[in-house]
């Protein structure tokens, strides 16, 4: 019996297999160290990433620097394996790569704030990390329903515990109390809707969905209803209207570290799922999805960029940001193949939309992880520097750091020269591709809605006199790494080339 | 290094920008001043060969540079001048050193961010002068606002907050339809984004007519034309003199500049049709914003009602499609950006002295400030579009363009010089005349070195236009009468 037992191949997950290990190894490792050791672990976690990184990252470079693209042919192949419930594309491969670093700045802008708080700064901190991290590749090389489940729940779970990990906090534990029960509920619209489709077409793999639908003689009512489901899931965990109540509680409620993680890195997996389940899977749907998707969008920025108005919070501020964001983000998914008719797929338009939301989403998780960075550099041991007016006068404080966060600002607004910019401009090119004039004048109105609250925050930074006048304090490493991610965000915006071209060919080569 | 002249215009200021940035605290003031005055004469001092060098029979693009930028989206890193746009380079980065100057001793916090913010905003502005490709204009197009949000921000009067956001809200409405504007015409022009290839791209009326009021949105706001003019009033009583300078004499400049550049070329068909839209609000602008001048007790406020109201005549100039008013607009805006600059340096004088701009708290200024007087005189008779000076040259040509265009045109517009005259001169004489009205004119110093130079350098470039403005006007020739063909022929496509 055991003589269809075939090895699969395990390098296109190596990364992932690594991943594991190294998490497993460090969650021992940690088990044995004092607490006064506990940098080790730190330590262990971000070497691991950085092995990662470069290990993956090096044919990107060389392909960068030589400006070949013909250096990236290894990892451009679409492999399969685990019986095509896993796939290593460029896609994933590149979105891994911009995972790993998240995670690392992630974990390097926490740094003194866990070490400023004692109940944050155990080995279990860490080790979750990784295992998110390895949820979130799991959900990025997804090609099978269940493997989608498997990565999220896990990505889902870790994030629930870390949500809670400061366990004396009120707002913490009701944060993850909420987080937990409608995370719960979204997993089982996801699960229920591919029962749907399972249903529907006999299978889970999600390329073999895709050809089933192709094949014509599917019931098209369980297909839509399953389908319903798996957008509300989908949407639920992308944060947009009318699934977005969680947001601003959890960004609120977590610790800022936990928020930035949350915030970040999951942005970049859910947008791969949305690939990898509506386009991958189920792109013969597109009119039924992009329907949807239109609601949800401009939902999400009018609710989003309305309700940031009213916060004092900024945590919560950037949270309604975030909603207004994936739902800008979205636009660029949605209008994928509207324009062809007769609805068949055509690769070029839709190639420009689909990489104008990786993009997108790829500039958003910058944009976001210097602003949070931000926020925990100027927190201190007791003080969360997460208030709007913690930010008055900062102009007059530290003049350079008040000089980044006004990059960031504006880049979230969407102003040139900075990388937002770009990113609104690609995925409103594709809008305008695709003839739907309207919904890039919707998107435009409700980006000019949000540029009031990024400038009311400039406006707190350098107008207003500081409430506390006393210099900023910070190490110098977390200065320096700051600073890069601010001025990243200028270069980019100033060079968008490298990225978008990047973004444009792992799309190209993995659709 | 000649084929770079453009890039230099753009860059110097902004990388002296930077440096002054540098220079940190307010203990290094002197030394940020004296670099940002250098910055801003070596800023100058690379556009003089863009007027010396510059060859009056081309109609075309001139001292142009061209590298990609954004291959993914075919976007260029594409600059060039023409008749139309080369002095307004000149003309603004001559205003950066008058700003830098007038803010010397009257700014003393934050002399570094300053500074700065006006250089990076005078190379800023420079680029959307000099841009020959959709994206890179809008680039810089929505970048300058930042600059002037912080100067009205941080350096602003009592009720600066609203005004600063109100400006920048206001303006980026505008151009985010513009945006759109610019994306449709790149999908259109088989994917360009290049400003002269889409002056040939057949559009048909539909589609230009709503180009044309994407562009009328982004431009009127920034003209700014009645009834979106109301930011211009708020934005310049708040913002320091060397906001206000830079506002009247480059940035509403900018929107003028985009009629040109994109409307009329680009949608020449819809411009002919709605073109008595245009001059409607142009008119309205003229005459219905004079009489708002007129009853405004805040001097400020007084000379942004006059420049929305010579800014309609510019408007009105472009849309009657004849070489006569379009370089008699083109002259008015040069002559508005001495004269709107030099009236708020004036007020900015009085205002530094007795923290107030209220015509009603002055009077009889002539006694203690006898040379202020009689250069304040100067330029509020350019205001009023006196002869011999360059404030009359522009209105002439204005006028007679519009006789030609419709004889009550021309006679309401004929009628605002004298409304222009009504409110510029009653101020005048409310401010400068009669009995010393107080004690705080009573204890009025009459200007020094410093003040003296730069009005004087203003009433002699005022004077120059006025009395030969053929340097000026020589340059634009060719290529209005290109854009005026242009515009004649229809790019309908058959």
């Amino acid at each position: 019996m055991f003589d269809h037992f075939v090895v699969p191949k395990l390098m296109p997950a190596a990364p992932e297999i690594f991943l594991a290990t190294m998490a497993l190894l460090i969650l021992f490792i940690d088990l044995v160290v004092k607490d006064s050791r506990r940098s080790l672990t730190y330590l262990a976690t971000q070497g691991t990433l950085l092995a990662l990184l470069v290990w993956r990252g090096a044919p990107y470079l060389a392909a960068i620097a030589g400006n070949n693209p013909e250096a990236l042919s290894e990892v451009s192949e679409i492999v399969y394996t685990f019986s095509n419930m896993f796939v290593l594309d460029l896609m994933a491969d590149l979105l891994k790569l911009f995972l790993y670093a998240t995670v690392m700045v992630v974990l390097f802008y926490s740094r003194n704030y866990l070490l400023d708080r004692e109940t944050l700064n155990k080995g279990e901190y860490y080790v979750l990390t990784l295992f998110a991290t390895l949820g979130m590749m799991v959900m990025i090389s997804a090609n099978h329903f269940v493997t989608i489940y498997i990565g999220l729940e896990l990505l889902s779970l870790s994030l629930y515990a870390m949500v809670a990990m400061n366990r004396d906090s009120v707002v913490s534990t009701e944060a993850a109390m909420k987080y937990f029960v409608l995370g719960a509920l979204a997993s089982g619209f996801l699960l229920y809707g591919m029962s749907m489709i399972y249903g529907a077409t006999g299978t889970l793999e999600i390329t073999g969905v895709s050809e089933r639908l192709m094949g014509g003689n599917v019931n098209k009512g369980v297909l839509i209803f399953g389908l319903v489901f798996l957008v509300a899931g989908l949407a639920f965990k992308l944060g947009v209207v009318p699934f977005h109540m969680w947001i601003p509680d959890v960004y609120h409620g977590a610790p800022t570290s936990v928020t930035l993680l949350i915030g970040s890195a999951p942005k970049l997996a859910a947008f791969a799922i949305v690939m990898r389940l509506l386009v991958n899977g189920l792109i013969t749907l597109a009119v039924d999805w992009q329907q949807m998707l239109i609601v949800l969008s401009v939902l999400s920025m009018a609710i989003g960029n309305l309700a940031a108005i009213a916060q004092t919070n900024l945590k919560r501020m950037l949270a309604y940001s975030a909603i207004s964001h994936m739902g800008f983000m979205l636009l660029g998914i949605t209008t994928g193949v509207l324009s062809v008719p007769g609805g068949m797929l055509d690769a070029r338009p839709a190639l420009n939309a689909y990489s104008s939301a990786m993009f997108y989403v790829i500039a958003y998780v910058l944009m976001t992880a210097g602003t949070f960075g931000m926020i925990l550099m100027m927190a201190r041991a007791g003080f969360e520097a997460d208030e709007l007016d913690d930010f008055k006068g900062l102009n007059q404080r530290s003049p350079w750091f008040a000089g980044i966060m006004l990059m960031l600002m504006f880049s979230m607004a969407g102003v040139p020269f900075f990388v937002g910019f770009f990113a609104k401009f690609s995925v409103l090119e594709a809008v305008v591709a695709s003839g739907q004039y309207w919904l890039a004048i919707v998107a435009v109105l409700f980006s000019l809605i949000g540029a009031f609250y990024y400038l009311r925050v400039v406006k707190l930074m350098y107008f207003d006199a500081p409430t506390n006048p006393a210099p900023l304090e910070a190490g110098m490493d977390m200065r320096i790494l700051i600073s890069a991610n601010g001025l990243a965000v200028a270069l980019f915006g100033i060079f968008p080339q490298t990225i978008m071209s990047l973004c444009a060919y792992a799309l190209l080569r993995s659709l | 290094m000649s084929n770079h002249l453009l890039s230099l215009a753009i860059w110097i200021p902004i990388l002296a920008g930077l440096i002054v940035l540098a220079t940190g605290g307010d203990r290094n003031a002197p030394l940020a001043r004296i670099l940002a005055l250098l910055g801003a004469v070596a800023g100058f001092v690379v556009t003089l060969p863009l007027w010396a060098g510059f060859d009056i029979a081309k109609a075309g693009m001139q001292f142009e540079e061209l590298s990609t930028w954004i291959p993914r989206f075919n976007i260029n890193y594409h600059l060039g001048v023409d008749g139309i746009s080369m002095l307004f380079v000149v003309l603004n980065a001559f205003i950066t050193i008058i700003v830098v100057a007038a803010g010397w001793e009257v700014i003393e916090k934050k002399v570094a961010q300053y500074n700065a913010a006006f250089l990076i905003m005078s190379g800023l502005m420079n680029g959307i002068f000099t841009s020959l490709d959709g994206v890179l204009f809008y680039v810089f197009f929505e970048a300058s606002l930042i600059p002037l949000y912080l100067i009205i921000g941080v350096w602003g009067g009592p009720n600066r907050v609203y005004a600063a956001f109100k400006f920048f809200l206001y303006t980026l409405f505008g151009s985010l339809l513009f945006l759109i504007a610019l994306l449709y015409l790149f999908i259109e022009s088989g994917g360009s984004f290049s400003i002269l290839q889409w002056h040939q791209t057949p559009l048909t009326l539909t589609a230009q007519i709503w180009l044309f009021l994407a562009f009328l949105v982004a431009f009127a706001v920034k003209v700014p034309m009645w009834p979106v003019h109301t930011w211009l009033p708020d934005a310049h009583v708040e913002a320091p003199t060397g906001g206000s300078i830079v506002l009247a004499a480059i940035a509403l400049k900018l929107g003028a500049y985009g009629f040109l550049r994109f409307s009329l070329p680009i949608a020449p068909d819809a411009s002919q049709e709605l073109s008595t839209l245009v001059v409607a609000l142009s008119l309205i602008a003229v005459v219905y914003i004079g009489f708002v001048a007129l009853v405004q007790a805040d001097m400020k406020k007084l000379v942004a009602y006059s420049s929305i109201a010579h800014m309609g005549f510019v408007t009105l100039g472009f849309f009657m499609f004849s070489a006569m008013g379009i370089e008699g607009a083109l002259v008015q805006m040069i002559s508005h950006g001495f004269v709107s600059g030099a009236m708020f340096f004036c007020i900015g004088v009085m205002y530094d002295r007795v923290h107030s701009r209220q015509i009603a708290d002055y009077g009889g200024v002539v006694n203690t400030m006898p040379k202020f007087a009689a250069l304040f005189m100067l330029f509020s008779m350019a205001n009023a579009g006196l002869p011999a000076t360059s404030g009359f040259v522009g209105e002439f040509m204005v006028i007679l363009g519009a006789v030609k265009y419709n004889f009550w045109v021309a006679f309401a517009a004929a009628s605002s010089m004298i409304m222009g005259a009504a409110y510029t001169l009653w101020m005048y004489k409310r401010v400068i005349f009669g009995d010393v009205a107080n004690e705080h004119v009573a204890e009025l110093s009459d200007i020094n070195m410093r003040e003296f130079a730069i009005l004087g350098v203003l009433a002699a470039c005022t004077l120059w236009m006025g009395l030969y403005p053929q340097p000026f006007t020589e340059v634009m020739h060719a290529s209005v009468n290109e854009l005026l063909r242009h515009v004649a022929a229809s790019k309908i496509p058959m």
